[in-house]
C-alpha cells in the first residue's frame, strides 16, 4: 500500500486536477482558507474577551463555558448542524458545507484562545502590575504595553492549539461534503481507492506540521526573549499542548471557591 | 514634603486599616514607617500616590492636595519601589529603567542614555542595560528598580520594603549604597519596613505605627531609642537599645599613640617595641595589618608576615561613634582599640575603660534630636 | 435502521427506546475506546516522563517527538497507522494505538512538569531519610504530581471521547455510528433522534469520566482538601 500512496502523491494530475476532481493544490488552498477564516473569526471574538476578562477579572463564567464546550464530539456537532441547516441553505455551492462547518470550527477553536488568552494575562505577575500602575501608567497603558507583551507565550500557544484543531476537523468536515484535503481520505474510502485516501492523510498530516512549524517561528520572533527565557539554546519551547493544559487550569481555578 | 492630615482608611467589613493619621515627612529626608504586619503602614504609602483611596482626611505633597491631579500625573512624578521590583520582564534593563521617561514624552535616544547614567549611579555596569531582569540576580533587579523610580527625577520616592527580599549581606550592601545616595540626591522619601534596625539605620526620622492603624511614635532614631513612649513602642524597639543608641553620639576620645611595626621586620624588632604580648602590624602605608602575638613566637629571627597575624578587632574612625570606638577595643585581642584616619592610617588606639569614661558624659538623654555623624554603624 | 418514532430531535428517547442493545452496545465499544487509551497512555508516559526528568538530555527529544506526533490530526492517524502496522483499517486496534499516541504526548510532557512542580527541599528531605530512588517516586514526587497530572488526564480523556466518534466515518463502531446513521438517513428531511442521542450520550461520557478523575484525584490528595480549608 505505501508504494500506492507515493506513486499517487507523485502524479502531477493529481496535483493540478482534472474536470472531475479538484487537485491537491485546490484542496490545500480550499483547506487553508476554510482555517484561516475560522482562526480569524474566533480570535476576534476570543482574543478581545481573554484580554478583558485577565485585565478586569469579570465574566470569568465565561471562561468556563468556553471550557465545557470541549465536552462536545465535534463530528456529532458537524453532522447535527448540517442536517439542521442544509435545508435552509440550498443550491449556493459551497456555502451549505461551509455554514455549519465554519460554526462548529470557530466553536472548537473558541476556548483554546479565550481561555489561554486569559490565562496569559492573568499570570502576570501581581508586582508587574502593582509597579506599572505606581508608576502611572493609565489602565490601557498597562494592558497594551505592560500585561499582553507578557501573555504571548500562552496566546500563542492557544493560537497554535486552535489551528491544529481547526485543521483536523476541516478534515472530517469532508464526510458531510466539504471540500478540502479530507476529500481526497474519504472519496479514496468510498472508492476504496486506498492510495488516494492514505495519500490525503499523509497531506493532512503534513499540513498540520507545516502550519505547526510556521506558527512556531512567528511565536519565536515576536515574543520577547525576557519572557520566554530563552537565552540559551537548550531551552524546550512551549508548544499546543501547553495551551490545553492552560485551558483546563484556567477553568478549575475558576470553579473553585 | 509629604503631610497626612488625620488619614484614615477605614474597610467595609470593618477593618480600619490606618486609623487618623497625622504626620510630616520633611523634604529631603527620610521618614521611615516601621511597624508590625497589619499596622497600615503600606496601606499609608499606598494612599500618596492614591493606589488606595483614603476614606476620610487629605494628603499633601508640598502643600498641594494628592487628589488635585489625575491620579497617572501625580504617580509619574513620584518615584515608586516596591518589593520584588517589579520589573518589567519583556523589556530590557535600560527599557525599564526608561518608562517613566518616555511616558512623560521624553525621546527614546534621550531616555535610554539617561537610563544608562542611572544605572552606573546604582552601582550596575553599563553593560547591563541590554540585559533582560531574567538574567539578574534579586539584588541586581532591586538595584534596577530604584533606578527606574529614580528616572524622571522625581522630588518625593515611596519606598515599599525594597530590600526585604534579599539575603542579608545584599541587603546590607544596598542600605550603604542608599544612603550614599540620598547623601547626593536630597530626595523626600517616605520608606516602609518591618524591620526596626533598617529604620533606625536608615531613617531621620521613624514613625512606629501599631495595628489597628494608629501612629504610636515619631521622632529621630536617638530619641525612639531613649525615650519609647509607650510599652508597645519600647517592645518593638527591642532590646540592646543602650548599645545602639551609642552610635548616635561621637566619640571624643583621644586616642593614645600606638607602637607598630612593619610586615616584614623580624619578630625581635617587633619585640622591641612592644607593649606587652600583642603587637600592632602595619604595611607600607601605616594600615593595620593585624595583631601579632608575641608570647607564642619562639624564634626572633623569623619575618613577620600576614599569616601569623591575629586579624580580630575592627577599626574605628577617627571621629566615628562611641559604638564604632567600643567596638573596636572590645573587639581587639590586646584590649586596645585601633583608630584609623580617612586614608586607613593608624592614628592610635584605645582602651575600653576610656570609652566608657566619655560615655556616662556623652549619653545624656537628647532634649533635641542628634544628628548622627555620617550614619550609625 | 429507521424506526417507527419521528424525526424531531426529541424523539431520541423514543429512538434508544427502539435501538437500546444496538445503543448500548455502542456505547459500551466507545467507553473501552475512550478509556483504554488513556490507561496504556498513563502507564507508558509515567515512566517515559521520569526518565525525561532523570536524564536532562532526554527531555528534549521526547518532547520534540511527541510534540509532532500530537500535530497529526486523529484521522490521518486511524487511516496511516493500518499501513505501518498491517492491521486491517476497521480493525479498533488502529484507534486505540492512535488516541494512546496522542495519550503518551500530551501526558509525557505533563509528568515531567508535574514531577519538576514538587520542591526540591522536599524531595531533598525524602533522600536524606534514606528512601532510594524509587521509593521516593513512588511515596512522595508521584503523590504530590498526582493535581498536575490528573489535569492532563482529564484533558486526555475528555478529548478521546470525542475523537473516538470521528472513527464513526471510517466504519469503526462506537457511539460516532450514531452521527453517520443519522446522517445516511438525513436525504428528505433532517432526522435527528440518533444524532441528539449520540452527542448526549457522548457528552454525558466525557462528564462522568471527567467526574471520576475528580474524584479518584480527590480521593489519593487528601491533604489538598485540609489546605483548601484553611
Amino acid at each position: 500500500m505505501t508504494g500506492n500512496v507515493f506513486v499517487w502523491l507523485n502524479d502531477p494530475l493529481n496535483w493540478t486536477g482534472t474536470r472531475f476532481q479538484a487537485g491537491i493544490i485546490d484542496q490545500i488552498g480550499a483547506h487553508l482558507w476554510y482555517t484561516v477564516i475560522a482562526l480569524v473569526i474566533s480570535g476576534v471574538i476570543g482574543f478581545p474577551l481573554g484580554l478583558f476578562i485577565g485585565h478586569t477579572g469579570r465574566a470569568t463564567w465565561l471562561v468556563s463555558v468556553a471550557n465545557g464546550l470541549r465536552a462536545l464530539p465535534t463530528i456529532g456537532l458537524l453532522i447535527l448542524l448540517y442536517v439542521m441547516i442544509s435545508p435552509l441553505i440550498s443550491g449556493r455551492g459551497d456555502a451549505v458545507y461551509l455554514v455549519p462547518t465554519e460554526i462548529v470550527l470557530v466553536l472548537l477553536a473558541l476556548p483554546a484562545i479565550l481561555a489561554n488568552t486569559y490565562a496569559g494575562v492573568r499570570n502576570v505577575e501581581p508586582a508587574v502590575r502593582d509597579a506599572a500602575r505606581g508608576m502611572g501608567m493609565t489602565d490601557r497603558q498597562v494592558l497594551w504595553q505592560v500585561e499582553l507583551p507578557n501573555a504571548m507565550p500562552l496566546v500563542f500557544s492557544g493560537v497554535r492549539s486552535a489551528a491544529l484543531q481547526v485543521i483536523a476537523t476541516a478534515t472530517i468536515a469532508a464526510y458531510v461534503g466539504l471540500e478540502g484535503l479530507g476529500r481526497f481520505v474519504y472519496d479514496g474510502l468510498a472508492s476504496r481507492d486506498f492510495a488516494q485516501m492514505a495519500g490525503g492523510a499523509v497531506l493532512v498530516a503534513a499540513l498540520a506540521l507545516v502550519v505547526d512549524l510556521v506558527l512556531a517561528l512567528v511565536q519565536r520572533y515576536s515574543v520577547s526573549r525576557g519572557v520566554t527565557g530563552r537565552f540559551s539554546r537548550r531551552a524546550v519551547h512551549s508548544d499546543s499542548r501547553e495551551a490545553t493544559i492552560t485551558e483546563l487550569e484556567a477553568a478549575e481555578e475558576l470553579s473553585s471557591p | 514634603m509629604i503631610r497626612f492630615d488625620a488619614v484614615s482608611k477605614k474597610y467595609p467589613d470593618g477593618t480600619v486599616a490606618v486609623d487618623e493619621l497625622s504626620l510630616t515627612a520633611p523634604s529631603g529626608q527620610i521618614t521611615v514607617l516601621v511597624g508590625p504586619s497589619g499596622c497600615g503602614k503600606t496601606t499609608s504609602l499606598r494612599m500618596v500616590n492614591r493606589m488606595i483611596e483614603p476614606t476620610s482626611g487629605t494628603i499633601t505633597i508640598d502643600d498641594r492636595d494628592v487628589t488635585s491631579v489625575p491620579a497617572t500625573e501625580l504617580r509619574r512624578g513620584i518615584g515608586y519601589v516596591i518589593q520584588h521590583a517589579g520589573l518589567f520582564p519583556h523589556r530590557t534593563v535600560a527599557d525599564n529603567v526608561a518608562t517613566v521617561p518616555l511616558l512623560t514624552g521624553m525621546s527614546r535616544r534621550e531616555a535610554r542614555a539617561r537610563a544608562v547614567e542611572l544605572l552606573e549611579r546604582v552601582g550596575l555596569p553599563a553593560a547591563f542595560a541590554k540585559r533582560y531582569p531574567a538574567q539578574l540576580s534579586g539584588g541586581q533587579q532591586q538595584r534596577v528598580g530604584v533606578a527606574r523610580a529614580l528616572a524622571a527625577d522625581p522630588p518625593v520616592m515611596l519606598m515599599d520594603e525594597p530590600f526585604s527580599a534579599v539575603d542579608p549581606v545584599v541587603r546590607d550592601q544596598l542600605q550603604r549604597e542608599f544612603l550614599r545616595l540620598q547623601e547626593e540626591l536630597q530626595k523626600t522619601i517616605l520608606f516602609v519596613t518591618h524591620d526596626i534596625d533598617e529604620a533606625i539605620r536608615l531613617g531621620d526620622r521613624i514613625a512606629v505605627m501599631a495595628v489597628g492603624g494608629r501612629l504610636a511614635q515619631l521622632a529621630a532614631p536617638a530619641e525612639l531609642l531613649a525615650m519609647p513612649a509607650d510599652p508597645f513602642v519600647a517592645d518593638f524597639v527591642g532590646r540592646d537599645r543602650g548599645y545602639r543608641a551609642l552610635g548616635f553620639v561621637s566619640a571624643e576620645v583621644a586616642a593614645d599613640p600606638e607602637p607598630s611595626v612593619r610586615l616584614g621586620s623580624t619578630v625581635r624588632a617587633a619585640r622591641g617595641v612592644a607593649d606587652g604580648d600583642w603587637v600592632l602590624v602595619v604595611d607600607d602605608a601605616g594600615a593595620p595589618q593585624g595583631w601579632l602575638d608575641l608570647a607564642r613566637r619562639d624564634r626572633d629571627d623569623d619575618v613577620v608576615t600576614p599569616s601569623m597575624l591575629n586579624l580580630g578587632g575592627t577599626l574605628a574612625p577617627a571621629g566615628g561613634t562611641l559604638r564604632q570606638t567600643l567596638d573596636s577595643a572590645l573587639s581587639s585581642p590586646s584590649g586596645r582599640g585601633v583608630v584609623v584616619d580617612d586614608e586607613g592610617r593608624v592614628v592610635g588606639s584605645v582602651r575600653a575603660a576610656q570609652v566608657l569614661e566619655h560615655v556616662s558624659e556623652a549619653m545624656r538623654p537628647p532634649t533635641e534630636a542628634v544628628a548622627p555623624p555620617g550614619g550609625p554603624a | 435502521m429507521i424506526s417507527a418514532t419521528g424525526s424531531a430531535p426529541w424523539d431520541l428517547f423514543g429512538y434508544f427506546a427502539d435501538h437500546r442493545a444496538e445503543v448500548l452496545r455502542l456505547l459500551w465499544y466507545h467507553v473501552w475506546l475512550s478509556v483504554l487509551p488513556v490507561v496504556l497512555g498513563l502507564a507508558l508516559s509515567v515512566p517515559l516522563g521520569y526518565l525525561s526528568r532523570r536524564y536532562r538530555w532526554v527531555y528534549p527529544p521526547v518532547v520534540s517527538v511527541t510534540g509532532l506526533l500530537y500535530t497529526i490530526p486523529s484521522l490521518a492517524l486511524f487511516l496511516l497507522l493500518p499501513t505501518l502496522l498491517g492491521t486491517r483499517i476497521l480493525d479498533p486496534v488502529n484507534v486505540v494505538i492512535a488516541l494512546t499516541v496522542y495519550t503518551v504526548a500530551l501526558l509525557v510532557r505533563v509528568v515531567a512538569d508535574g514531577l519538576a512542580a514538587v520542591p526540591e527541599d522536599v524531595t531533598a528531605a525524602a533522600t536524606a531519610m534514606g528512601l532510594t530512588r524509587f521509593q521516593r517516586l513512588r511515596k512522595v514526587e508521584l503523590p504530590l504530581a498526582v493535581p498536575v497530572i490528573a489535569a492532563g488526564l482529564r484533558v486526555a480523556t475528555v478529548a478521546n471521547v470525542s475523537l473516538v466518534a470521528i472513527a464513526g466515518t471510517i466504519g469503526i463502531p462506537e457511539l460516532g455510528q450514531l452521527f453517520v446513521t443519522g446522517f445516511q438517513l438525513s436525504v428528505n428531511g433532517p432526522y435527528y433522534p440518533p444524532i441528539v442521542l449520540g452527542i448526549v450520550l457522548c457528552v454525558a461520557l466525557a462528564l462522568v469520566l471527567d467526574a471520576l478523575i475528580v474524584l479518584g484525584t480527590r480521593l489519593s490528595t487528601p491533604w489538598r482538601q485540609v489546605e483548601a480549608a484553611r
